[in-house]
């Protein structure tokens, strides 16, 4: 990181299979590029030995047994559905 | 001369009801009155349902009558940030992507108030998925300040400060990630809480980042305040991160809990950029809390000026993952255009997404992609253990931690167009979230030009029992809550 | 080693041998009453979209939860396998889009699966049917849990999403590329779907998606440690098809080395019905799926406790029981081929064996008698009328001679169709050998003896076997009905004397 980071708007946007227009991939690009910029100082802070936090708290083994409950109604599931067909979602052709 | 009923605070509301002075069906009334009066200048809702909660209202009535009241929160209207599941209701997230989204369940926080009695009304607007912080993100408009209608009310809880502020709600619910329930209480004047993560559940909030999100209550006194969190607060199944702990009577306990505490002023929260005006009323809170007979001592949070880098990879890289499933297939927006599945994703979330919701969803993917984990998300979760540690040093010599909520007051709509600017008004906040620690916004006065101050109070995990007292002791020499905005 | 042939089989291209080298990912549904990380219920063949909640379809603000038994039958499955269970195991998201995952990321497990190393013990053919072949370890890389995706339904113009399968819990077992044929592949899978069987972890019904395998294949030159570049097969949905699918894959890529050409890293979808494959797409670029640890979804710690708990549950499995048939109870090779991989029924042998005190003799009943019927009348063994009680009663008339085995035959046919006793339907149906005069009985031996001077001289000079010459007359005069060790012993008695 002690490298100004390059962001590759065009392929990071294609992982988060978001249509950009050119004028959006211009300002994005500027203005991350200046977030970046001021990310960049996280490369002076000593983390040798430090562990990561992934959570606020140090917990474990929360789960509950293993007692099925009633869930949603097809038409509840459904509800907010933007194509329905046969109580399943519809959507175009999916090609393997 | 009495306060109209929409002013007044859940104790003496509640005091009334119980007297049968007034009915909660006269108070939804009230509120719902006042709410269309000022809702054309404010823009505090995204939806509300006048019906249903005069139901509510009307049923909480036939409670009280048969004596079979809930408690306090019993007949209190009460208006929920809309990212927080309501069935049946509009869910939004204040985004195109959820315009039409009706939820098909409730969200434990809205169980909890549901079985308290209180009248669900409204439902408020905030930035868009929560990311923002003044409300300006909204894909139906932003919502303006009451106490000056050019500026904002703050973010990303916005809706939820200005709705109070505003007489609108007795008590509202907002959800805070970096400051979000915070920032817009000091902006609007009023109490902010934003609870130790994984004291309120967090099934049924929409999440923005989940390892920070955390619902809390707007209210105009400390003590709404607890009674409100007493109502939502608690271990929940259906949260994995909500944690096992016995909930007091915050209420109760704030009559038990009196200082004299030993608070701590992190120096490096009174650095540039912090308005003049700001620091000036929290110096003189300062110096009311010594006066108290507390114990006053400058504390070191070494790592302060690694919050915002730290909370930006954090949050955005959660961010865009959560927001993955707005695709436009079982819900939510979807696109007229799509000429496949692929173009579908694509063409939906381009609609449906506001500027900086797409903004955050890049940064995110982007310290998440491959070749960039390690020096960014990787690295962010180390410093985040250490921002953290400097709080749990810090509260080996002090019970709490006092700083300004935000280094400015109310800014102007439209004054902020630079993300990054932006994103530097939460410099005050953001840390708490990292270390997943409870904190309260309370009024500490006006700028020469009447814009609310608010002053935060950083408390120890799980301890939102101590907090709130040490809130209350502030407010107790105070009348800032008094003064309500020219609507 | 004598399986070398087996587990290397090299194949000659021009002047080149070249070796096959596969490894599997097998994902393995696990029997749950809910899904992995809700508990709304988990099944099969239920009506499209009635098995979700917010959780399953990933509405705003659903949040997952653990469920315990797939935490405990993962655990298990690592402990049958000999796994390492990691002592600490955390949840990551993996991010892709797909119209059947409904958050468009995957809970799983990244850099810290549940279940390290490990190994699947296989048995390869056999020199004949009755032989035992020989036996190997194909180690594992690892086992993690994860989460099921929802279930395409491709119509014309579009495709249809079901989502009920959608957050079944999913244990991905990953081998090492360590295997070299379709034999081997398919004793690999054979016998992970016996374990998993046996350890009540999953049904393993293949036509019901409980058992999927995708396998990764390559080619090298024989005696080159590089692998080659790897071809995916995937949707091999039934265990013959993943033979014949890696068995097509290894010939198709040797042809395209054969022609000059270069193997393309790929993804090919075989088709079992038509035995062909196809590509579905060039992995163009790798993909990124933005691993990062779940926030929602707190770290799992196993102790030894809990290690110790599961262990206790587990069962032996069949090639440990197998050798201990022979062992303990000198059981040829193919009895306990037929009785170890079904665990019902090897603990029907077992207590119908010790109940008797005749394991072979049982062992036969139940591979020629019990299976043939059960298969007729279409019936699972638990609800065969012939219990093991029943079985050994059955043997013990038969050993004592109380029966002969033509009557033996007609009692048991007579006991599966009613569950009623041996003795009981013997009686009744005047099956039991006649209860014998024993001088009448001496007087037929002698007799017997008497006609056949050449047997006698033989049996004398010690041909031992001569003796059953004697038999046929006497039985003959007994019209059948002589206890055959009774004549056998009488006979002895009689030609010791001589
Ligand atoms: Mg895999
Ligand atoms: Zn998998």
């Amino acid at each position: 990181m002690s490298s100004a980071p390059q962001l590759n708007i065009d392929h990071v946007a294609k992982l988060a299979r978001l249509a950009l227009t050119p004028e959006e991939k211009a300002q994005f690009a500027a203005q991350l590029g200046s977030v970046l910029h001021h990310i960049e100082q996280l490369a002076k802070v000593d983390v040798a030995g430090v562990e990561p936090s992934a959570h606020a708290f140090a917990v474990h083994n929360v789960w509950q047994d293993d007692v099925a409950r009633p869930g949603l109604t097809v038409a509840d599931a459904l509800r907010n559905a933007p194509a329905q067909r046969e109580n399943m979602i519809a959507v175009p052709k999916v090609v393997e | 001369m009495t306060l109209p009923l929409h002013l007044q605070a859940i104790t003496e509301l509640a005091a009334q009801l119980a007297a049968k002075k007034i009915s909660a069906v006269e108070l939804t009334s009230a509120v719902i009155a006042r709410t269309r009066a000022t809702e054309p200048r404010v823009h505090a809702f995204n939806s509300s349902d006048e019906a249903t909660a005069l139901a509510q209202a009307a049923a909480s009535d036939v409670r009280r009558a048969a004596g079979q009241s809930c408690g306090p929160l019993d007949g209190i209207p009460i208006g929920l940030k809309d990212v927080i599941a309501v069935k049946d209701q509009p869910l939004t997230a204040s985004s195109k992507m959820l315009a039409k989204f009706v939820s098909p369940y409730d969200a434990t926080v809205t169980t909890k108030l549901k079985n308290a009695g209180a009248v669900l009304h409204g439902r408020l607007n905030c930035d868009e998925f929560a990311m923002g912080s003044s409300t300006e993100n909204s894909a139906f408009g932003p919502t303006s300040n009451p106490w000056d209608l050019a500026r904002v009310p703050g973010g990303s809880s916005g809706g939820s400060a200005a709705a109070l502020a505003a007489g609108s709600a007795i008590a509202t619910l907002g959800s805070d990630t970096g400051g979000s329930i915070r920032q817009p209480a000091s902006f609007c004047g009023v109490v902010g809480l934003k609870p130790t993560y994984g004291l309120v559940s967090r099934f049924g909030l929409i999440a923005y980042a989940s390892s920070l999100d955390q619902i809390g209550p707007f209210a105009r006194t400390v003590e709404d305040a607890a009674i409100v969190l007493g109502a939502i607060a608690g271990h929940d199944e259906r949260d994995s991160t909500s944690f096992k702990t016995a909930i007091p009577d915050y209420r109760a306990e704030l009559a038990a809990r009196r200082g004299p505490w030993r608070i701590g002023i992190p120096k490096e929260y009174f650095g540039a950029g912090l308005d003049p005006e700001i620091g000036a009323a929290v110096e003189q809170a300062i110096a009311f809390y010594k006066k108290l007979g507390c114990e006053i001592r400058e504390v070191s949070l070494p790592h302060t000026q690694y919050c915002l880098d730290t909370y930006y990879i954090i949050a955005t890289a959660e961010a865009s993952s959560n927001l993955a499933r707005y695709d436009g297939v079982r819900y939510g927006h979807r696109s007229a255009q799509a000429k496949d599945i692929v173009d579908l994703y694509f063409q939906s979330r381009a609609e449906g997404f506001g500027a900086e919701v797409k903004r955050r969803i890049i940064l995110g993917t982007y310290v998440l992609s491959s070749g960039y984990y390690d020096a960014f998300y990787l690295r962010a979760q180390k410093v985040r253990t250490l921002i953290r540690q400097d709080f749990l040093n810090a509260y080996q010599e002090v019970d709490a931690l006092l700083t300004p909520t935000s280094p400015i007051p109310a800014f102007k709509l439209g004054e902020k167009s630079d993300p990054l600017a932006m994103y530097l008004c939460d410099i005050y906040t953001i840390g708490v979230n990292l270390a997943g620690l409870p904190a309260i916004s309370v009024p500490c006065g006006f700028t020469k030009t009447n814009l609310p101050i608010g002053l935060q109070l950083i408390g120890q995990p799980y301890q939102e029992a101590n907090l709130l007292a040490l809130a209350q002791a502030y407010e107790r020499g105070h009348e800032w809550n008094a003064k309500h905005p020219n609507l | 080693m004598t399986s070398v042939t087996h587990s290397v089989p090299s194949v000659s291209q021009s002047s080149i041998n070249y070796e096959a080298v596969i490894g599997l990912e097998v994902h393995v549904q696990i029997k749950t009453a809910s899904k992995v990380f809700t508990r709304v219920a988990a099944g099969y063949g239920h009506e499209p979209n009635s098995l979700t909640d917010p959780v399953v379809l990933g509405l705003p603000g659903a949040l997952p939860v653990m469920n315990k038994a797939a935490l405990d039958a993962i655990i298990k499955a690592g402990l049958l396998l000999g796994c390492e269970i990691a002592p600490v195991c955390k949840w990551d998201r993996k991010q892709y889009f797909y119209p059947d995952s409904p958050k468009n990321y995957q809970i799983s497990q990244y850099d810290q699966p549940i279940c390290l190393g490990g190994s699947v013990e296989i048995e390869l053919p056999g020199a004949a049917r009755n032989v035992m072949g020989a036996h190997k370890n194909i180690p594992l890389t690892r086992i993690h849990l994860e989460e099921d995706v929802g279930k395409l339904n491709h119509g014309a113009t579009e495709s249809l999403v079901d989502y009920n399968r959608a957050g079944t819990p999913l244990m991905e077992i990953v081998s090492d590329p360590a295997m070299h044929s379709a034999e081997e592949a398919y004793a690999y899978l054979t016998s992970i779907r016996a374990t998993m069987i046996y350890g009540g972890i999953s049904d393993c019904d293949m036509e019901k998606g409980q058992l999927r395998c995708d396998a990764n294949i390559s080619i090298r030159p024989v005696g080159q440690a590089k692998l080659g570049t790897k071809v995916e097969l995937k949707n091999l949905n039934s265990i013959s098809f993943v033979r014949d699918g890696i068995e097509h894959e290894i010939k198709r890529q040797l042809a395209v080395i054969e022609r000059g050409g270069t193997i393309v890293q790929e993804t090919r979808d075989y088709d079992g019905m038509t035995g062909t494959s196809q590509s579905l797409r060039t992995k163009e670029e790798a993909h990124d799926y933005r691993y990062f640890p779940d926030p929602d979804l707190l770290p799992v710690a196993v102790d030894a406790a809990w290690k110790a708990r599961l262990q206790a549950e587990c069962p032996e499995l069949p090639f440990a029981k197998q050798r201990r048939f022979q062992a303990d109870y000198a059981l040829p090779y193919t009895l306990t081929s037929v009785l170890v991989w079904d665990r019902a029924l090897a603990d029907y042998f077992e207590e119908a064996a010790k109940l008797s005190g005749k394991p072979q003799a049982v062992g036969n009943w139940i591979a020629n008698d019990l299976l043939r019927e059960i298969g007729h009348a279409k019936i699972e063994l638990a609800s065969s009328k012939v219990r093991p009680a029943h079985l050994a009663a059955l043997v013990q008339l038969v050993e004592a001679g109380t029966v002969l085995n033509q009557a033996a035959k007609e009692i048991f046919t007579e006991m599966f169709a009613t569950g009623e006793l041996p003795e009981a339907i013997a009686e009744k149906r005047g099956l039991k050998a006649a209860p014998t005069d024993n001088n009448e009985l001496e007087q037929w031996c002698r007799d017997s003896i008497a006609a056949n001077a050449k047997a006698l001289a033989e049996f004398k000079a010690g041909k031992d076997s001569a003796i059953n010459a004697f038999k046929g007359p006497v039985m003959k005069a007994a019209k059948g009905k002589a206890n055959p060790k009774l004549v056998d012993e009488t006979l002895r008695r009689l030609l010791a004397g001589m």
